[in-house]
C-alpha cells in the first residue's frame, strides 16, 4: 500500500507524522505517583510519623532536665487511665449527648432547607454557614453572656423552676447554668451543629420529593413516610453528621474551659494541661493515644453497624 | 489502489481489543470507503463503541492497525488524527459558550481568525443567535447541533458519531436523522455512525455492519440486510422475523423444498446462508409484513405456488397503519403477521382459523445450529 | 383553635427548623450587640451602656491587630499549600488506578477522623523532639497538614463527577494533553478547587487547638481571644468578629447576585 501524503488535510492534523517508536506507557504509569508524592509525603511526615513518635513517647520516662528515654514504661498508661478515667467518661458522655442533641436540632433545619424553604433556601443556607466566619472562640464567649447568672435565660429558667429540676438531675448547680454540665453540652452542641446540618442536608437534598408523594399515595401517613422512607434514605447523612460531630466534640477542651468549671473538665483539657503546662509528655502522649484508639474503635464499630462504608 | 486527495476511507486490519480476559472486539477487518455513511449497529456491549474509539484514537487496539486514506494512524494520539467525534450526550464544554465550543478545535490548531468560520458554521446548523449562550441553556436538539458543528468545522476526513441521537425524543430524532443525512451529502465526508437503533441505522446509512459479541455478524446495504439476513441475530435484531425449524426434503431447480409446520415450504437456494444437505435442518425465516392472512373458509382462493401454513389467531392489536396478529400453529412457535389496514376482514378475530401465505421469494434460510432467539431481547437499550 | 393546631402540626418541621436557626444565629447577634457595649470591668459579658468606642478604634488593644494579620497571613499560605498539594492528590485518585490507592485513601481519611487534640499533641511532640523552634513555620506546616484532607475531599468529588468524555472531546479536537488540562480539566474542576480553598482558609483562620500546641509564643487571632478569655475580653474582639461575619455574608450575597445576573443574561 502506498503512503503518499495527502494535501488537503488540516494544517497540524495530517497523519503524515511518524508514530513515536516507544510508547510512553511507563512514564504514564508513574504520573499518579508524581502527583501524590508531595502531598502524601507531607501527611506521612507531619501526620503519620508524629503518631508513631507519640506512641514511643508514651512509653518513655525521664524529666525535662534530663531528657526522656524509651524504657517501655507501660505503667504510664495504667496510671493515666486510673487517674483520668472520669475525664474519659465525661468526654464520651458529653460528646454523645451533644451529638444526639445536634441530630435532634439539626434534622428539622436540614429538612426545612431541603424540602420546605423554597426560594428562601439560599438565604437559610447562608445563615447556617455564615456564623462559621466569626471565630468560634468569640461565639463561644458569647454563650457566657447568654447564660450569665443575671441574664434573661437563667432568669426565665429560674422563674419556671426548671433549674430546680435540672439541679436535682445533676446537670446544673444551684441557680446558675454557667460552670455546669448543661452549659458545656450546650456549647458543644452549638459549636458542632453545622457539621451535622450540612451532611444531613446533602443526603436529604438527593431524595426525590416525589418519593414522599408516592409513599402518601401508598397509604403512608406523614410520620410513617418519614420513618419508612425519608429517614432511611438520609442515613448516609446521619452517619456522616454524627461522626463529624462526635469526633471533634470528644476531643474538645474549649467549651469545657470557657463554659465549665473544674468539675466539667474533659480529656482534652487534661491532655492540653499535661502537655502545655505540666510538661509531662509521656502522660500526655499516653492519654491522647488512648483517646485516639477509643475513638477509632468506636467509629469503626459504628460504621460497620450502620452499614455505610462508602464514607471515605 | 487509487487515492482520493480528500480520501477518508478507513481500513481496519485485524483490529481487536481485550480488557484483561474480556474481549470487547475480536480481530476485525473492515473497509469503509471514502464519502460513505457507514453505521455500526448493535446492542450495548457489542464492541461497536470500542471500535469507534479505536478509530478516534481514544482507545489503543490490542492488535491490528487503523489506516486512514492509506496511512497507518494506529500510533497517533487522538489530537493528531484528522478525525472528529460527536460524542454520546455531546460532551459540550460546560464552561465555554457555544461560540468557544465550536471554535475549540480551530484554536487548538493555531488558526488565528476563527470568527468568520465559526459564524458560518453556526448558521449552517441554524444556531447563529445562540453563540454566546452556555450549553446548559440549549435544548437537547440544539446541543446536538452544536456537537456536530464543533466537529465539522475542523473539516475532518472522517466524522465519528457515537449514539449522537440517543438523548433525543422520538420526533426530534427523526428530524435530526434527516438533517445529519443532509449534512453528510452536502459536505461529502465519511460518516461512521454507532447506534443501537436499527431504524436509525437503516434510515441514514448506506452501509450497515451489524455487530454482536465483538464480531461483525453481517454487513451490507440496509435493504439487503433486512430482506436477506444471514444469521438469526441479524434476522431478529433488524426488525422482526418469524423463524421456523424445517427439514430439507428435496432440491428442485433453484428452489429447496422443505417440510415445516406440517406443510411444505419453498425457499430459493440463493437465499439460504446455511450449508444445504438433504435431510438436514434449517431455520426458515419470513418477515411479518410479507405474510398475507386468509380466513380458513377462503383457503381455496389462495393462489398456487405460495408458501402456506395454517393456524389460529390468538391475539390481534390495532396499531394504526397496520394490525398485528399473533398466530399459533401446531408445530412451530407463534408467528407474527402485520396486515396493512386497507380492507380489513371482519372475520379475522382471535379464535379464527386462518391460512398464512407468502411469496417463496421472501423466504430466507438460516443455519439451524444457531440460537433461534439471538437478538430478540436486545433491541431496546437503556440510554 | 383546631385550625391553629392543624397549622402548627403541618408546619412543625418549619417551626423546629427556625428554632434551630435562631439557636445558631443567637451568639452572632450577641457578638454584634456587645460590640457596642462599654463594659465596666475587664470582661465584656454584661451589658452596661451603648458606645461606639470599639468601632472607632478597632486596633486599640495591644497585639490584637498584629495577631489578626498573622492569622490572615498563615491562612493565605496554608490555603495555597493545601490547595496545590490536595488538588494534585485528588487528580491522582480520581483519574488513575494504582495499587497504593486504598492506603492513600485511608491516609487522607484518618486526619478527618482524628480528634484535633491528638494530632496537635503528636505533631508538637515531633517538633519538640527534633528541636524545631515553634512559631510561624510550625503553625503553617500543621495547618497545611489538616487542611489537605478537606481539599482532597472537595476536589476529588468534583473531578470524579466530571464526564471523562469532555477530556476526550478536547483531545479529539486537537488539544494536546497539556492543553486539555489547562483549557478543559482545570476550568471544570475550578468550583471544587475553590470550595476546597475556601474551606482551608476558614479552617486555618479559625483553628485554635492545633495552633495552641504548635505556636510556641506566637499569637494568632484565635489564641489572642483565648488568652483574653483569661485576662479580660476587650470589646474590639466583638468588633472584629462582627466585621468578619459582615464581610463573609457580603461576599456570599455578591456572589449570589452575580450568579443570578449571569443566569439571566
Amino acid at each position: 500500500m502506498s503512503a503518499t501524503a495527502t494535501s488537503e488535510a488540516p494544517a497540524d492534523a495530517g497523519p503524515v507524522r511518524k508514530p513515536p517508536l516507544v510508547k510512553p506507557a511507563v512514564r504514564k504509569r508513574l504520573v499518579p505517583y508524581w502527583l501524590l508524592l508531595p502531598g502524601i509525603l507531607w501527611l506521612l511526615v507531619f501526620f503519620a510519623a508524629p503518631l508513631i513518635y507519640q506512641a514511643s513517647t508514651s512509653v518513655q520516662t525521664g524529666s525535662l532536665e534530663e531528657g526522656f528515654k524509651v524504657t517501655w514504661h507501660v505503667q504510664t498508661y495504667w496510671d493515666a487511665l486510673t487517674e483520668y478515667y472520669p475525664h474519659f467518661l465525661r468526654s464520651v458522655l458529653y460528646a454523645a449527648t451533644a451529638t444526639v442533641l445536634c441530630l435532634l436540632l439539626g434534622y428539622p433545619l436540614a429538612y426545612l432547607i431541603a424540602f420546605r424553604a423554597g426560594r428562601w433556601r439560599n438565604l437559610v443556607m447562608i445563615l447556617v454557614i455564615a456564623p462559621f466566619f466569626t471565630s468560634f472562640l468569640i461565639r463561644t464567649l458569647a454563650w457566657k453572656t447568654i447564660l450569665s447568672d443575671s441574664g434573661p435565660v437563667v432568669g426565665a429558667l429560674n422563674s419556671l423552676h426548671i433549674l430546680d429540676v435540672t439541679s436535682y438531675l445533676g446537670i446544673t448547680e444551684g441557680q446558675r447554668v454557667l460552670a455546669t454540665p448543661l452549659a458545656v453540652v450546650c456549647g458543644l452542641t452549638y459549636n458542632f451543629l453545622p457539621f451535622m446540618i450540612l451532611p444531613l442536608y446533602t443526603s436529604l437534598e438527593r431524595i426525590d420529593p416525589r418519593l414522599h408523594e408516592a409513599a402518601g399515595d401508598l397509604y403512608a401517613r406523614p410520620l410513617t413516610t418519614f420513618r419508612r422512607v425519608t429517614f432511611p434514605l438520609s442515613m448516609p447523612g446521619v452517619v456522616a453528621g454524627t461522626l463529624l460531630t462526635f469526633i471533634p466534640a470528644a476531643g474538645d477542651y474549649i467549651n469545657a474551659e470557657l463554659l465549665g468549671s473544674t468539675d466539667q473538665k474533659m480529656i482534652g483539657n487534661v491532655i492540653q494541661s499535661q502537655f502545655l503546662r505540666v510538661l509531662d509528655y509521656p502522660t500526655a502522649a499516653a492519654l491522647s493515644f488512648i483517646l485516639m484508639a477509643a475513638i477509632l474503635t468506636m467509629v469503626t464499630v459504628y460504621i460497620r453497624k450502620s452499614g455505610t462504608e462508602d464514607l471515605v | 489502489m487509487t487515492q482520493l486527495t480528500s480520501g477518508g476511507d478507513v481500513r481496519l486490519d485485524r483490529i481487536s481489543k481485550t480488557y484483561g480476559s474480556f474481549t470487547a472486539v475480536h480481530p476485525l477487518d473492515l473497509h469503509i470507503p471514502a464519502g460513505s455513511f457507514f453505521a455500526l449497529l448493535g446492542a450495548s456491549g457489542c464492541g461497536k463503541t470500542t471500535t469507534l474509539r479505536m478509530i478516534a484514537g481514544l482507545e489503543d487496539p490490542t492488535t491490528g492497525t487503523v489506516q486512514l486514506a492509506g496511512e497507518d494512524i494506529t500510533a497517533l494520539p487522538p489530537h493528531k488524527r484528522p478525525v472528529n467525534t460527536v460524542f454520546q450526550s455531546y460532551a459540550l464544554f460546560p464552561h465555554l459558550d457555544i461560540f468557544e465550543n465550536v471554535a475549540f478545535g480551530l484554536r487548538r490548531r493555531g488558526v488565528k481568525s476563527v470568527k468568520k468560520q465559526v459564524e458560518e458554521m453556526l448558521e449552517l446548523v441554524q444556531l447563529g443567535d445562540f453563540a454566546r449562550r452556555k450549553p446548559q441553556q440549549l435544548s437537547g436538539g440544539q446541543q446536538q447541533r452544536v456537537a456536530v458543528a464543533r466537529a465539522l468545522i475542523n473539516h475532518p476526513r472522517v466524522l465519528l458519531l457515537d449514539e449522537p441521537l440517543g438523548a433525543l425524543d422520538l420526533k426530534l430524532r427523526r428530524q435530526m436523522q434527516l438533517e445529519l443525512k443532509r449534512i453528510q451529502t452536502e459536505v461529502g465526508i465519511t460518516f461512521i455512525h454507532v447506534t443501537h437503533d436499527q431504524e436509525e441505522a437503516m434510515t441514514m446509512a448506506d452501509t450497515v455492519a451489524v455487530m454482536n459479541g465483538g464480531r461483525v455478524e453481517q454487513r451490507g446495504a440496509p435493504a439487503e440486510l433486512y430482506e436477506n439476513p444471514g444469521t438469526t441475530f441479524v434476522a431478529n435484531f433488524l426488525g422482526t422475523s418469524n423463524l421456523i425449524e424445517a427439514e430439507i426434503t428435496d432440491k428442485s431447480g433453484g428452489d429447496l423444498v422443505l417440510t415445516a409446520a406440517g406443510g411444505r415450504l419453498a425457499l430459493p437456494a440463493d437465499r439460504c446462508s446455511a450449508p444445504v444437505r438433504t435431510g438436514g435442518k434449517l431455520l426458515v425465516g419470513v418477515r411479518p409484513e410479507k405474510i398475507t392472512l386468509a380466513h380458513a373458509e377462503d383457503a381455496g382462493s389462495v393462489p398456487e405456488g405460495r408458501n402456506r401454513i395454517t393456524g389460529r389467531i390468538v391475539d390481534s392489536s390495532f396499531i394504526g397503519v397496520s394490525t398485528q396478529y399473533l398466530i399459533t400453529t401446531p408445530d412451530c412457535p407463534e408467528i407474527t403477521v402485520y396486515e396493512q389496514n386497507i380492507e380489513r376482514d371482519a372475520r379475522l378475530v382471535p379464535g379464527a382459523e386462518v391460512v398464512l401465505h407468502w411469496n417463496p421469494a421472501h423466504t430466507f434460510g438460516l443455519d439451524a445450529a444457531q440460537d433461534i432467539d439471538a437478538g430478540t431481547e436486545l433491541d431496546e437499550e437503556a440510554p | 383553635m383546631t385550625a391553629l393546631t392543624r397549622w402548627i402540626r403541618r408546619n412543625l418541621v418549619v417551626i423546629a427548623g427556625l428554632g434551630t436557626l435562631a439557636y445558631l444565629i443567637l451568639p452572632n447577634v450577641v457578638v454584634l450587640v456587645f460590640s457596642f457595649n462599654k463594659p465596666n470591668g475587664r470582661f465584656n459579658y454584661e451589658w452596661q451602656r451603648f458606645s461606639t468606642d470599639a468601632w472607632t478604634d478597632p486596633c486599640g488593644v495591644a497585639d490584637l491587630c498584629g495577631s489578626l494579620s498573622l492569622s490572615l497571613k498563615i491562612a493565605v499560605w496554608a490555603t495555597i499549600g493545601a490547595t496545590v498539594l490536595g488538588t494534585m492528590i485528588s487528580f491522582a485518585l480520581a483519574r488513575y488506578r494504582f495499587r497504593a490507592r486504598p492506603a492513600v485513601n485511608s491516609l487522607i481519611f484518618l486526619p478527618m477522623a482524628m480528634p484535633e487534640v491528638v494530632m496537635a499533641a503528636s505533631l508538637a511532640t515531633l517538633f519538640l523532639n527534633m528541636g524545631v523552634d515553634f512559631g510561624f513555620w510550625t503553625i503553617l506546616i500543621a495547618h497545611i497538614m489538616f487542611c489537605l484532607s478537606f481539599v482532597v475531599t472537595a476536589v476529588k468529588a468534583r473531578v470524579m463527577s466530571m464526564d471523562p468524555r469532555l477530556e476526550q472531546a478536547a483531545q479529539d479536537l486537537y488539544a494536546s494533553p497539556a492543553q486539555t488540562f489547562l483549557r478543559v480539566t482545570l476550568p471544570i474542576a475550578a468550583p471544587g478547587i475553590a470550595a476546597g480553598a475556601l474551606l482551608s482558609f476558614a479552617l486555618s483562620f479559625d483553628d485554635f487547638i492545633i495552633t495552641n500546641f504548635n505556636a510556641g509564643s506566637t499569637v494568632t487571632f484565635p489564641m489572642f481571644v483565648w488568652g483574653s478569655a483569661q485576662r479580660g475580653t476587650p470589646v474590639q474582639i466583638n468588633v472584629i468578629g462582627t466585621a468578619m461575619f459582615a464581610v463573609a455574608v457580603l461576599c456570599v450575597l455578591v456572589g449570589q447576585l452575580a450568579g443570578a445576573r449571569r443566569k439571566r443574561s
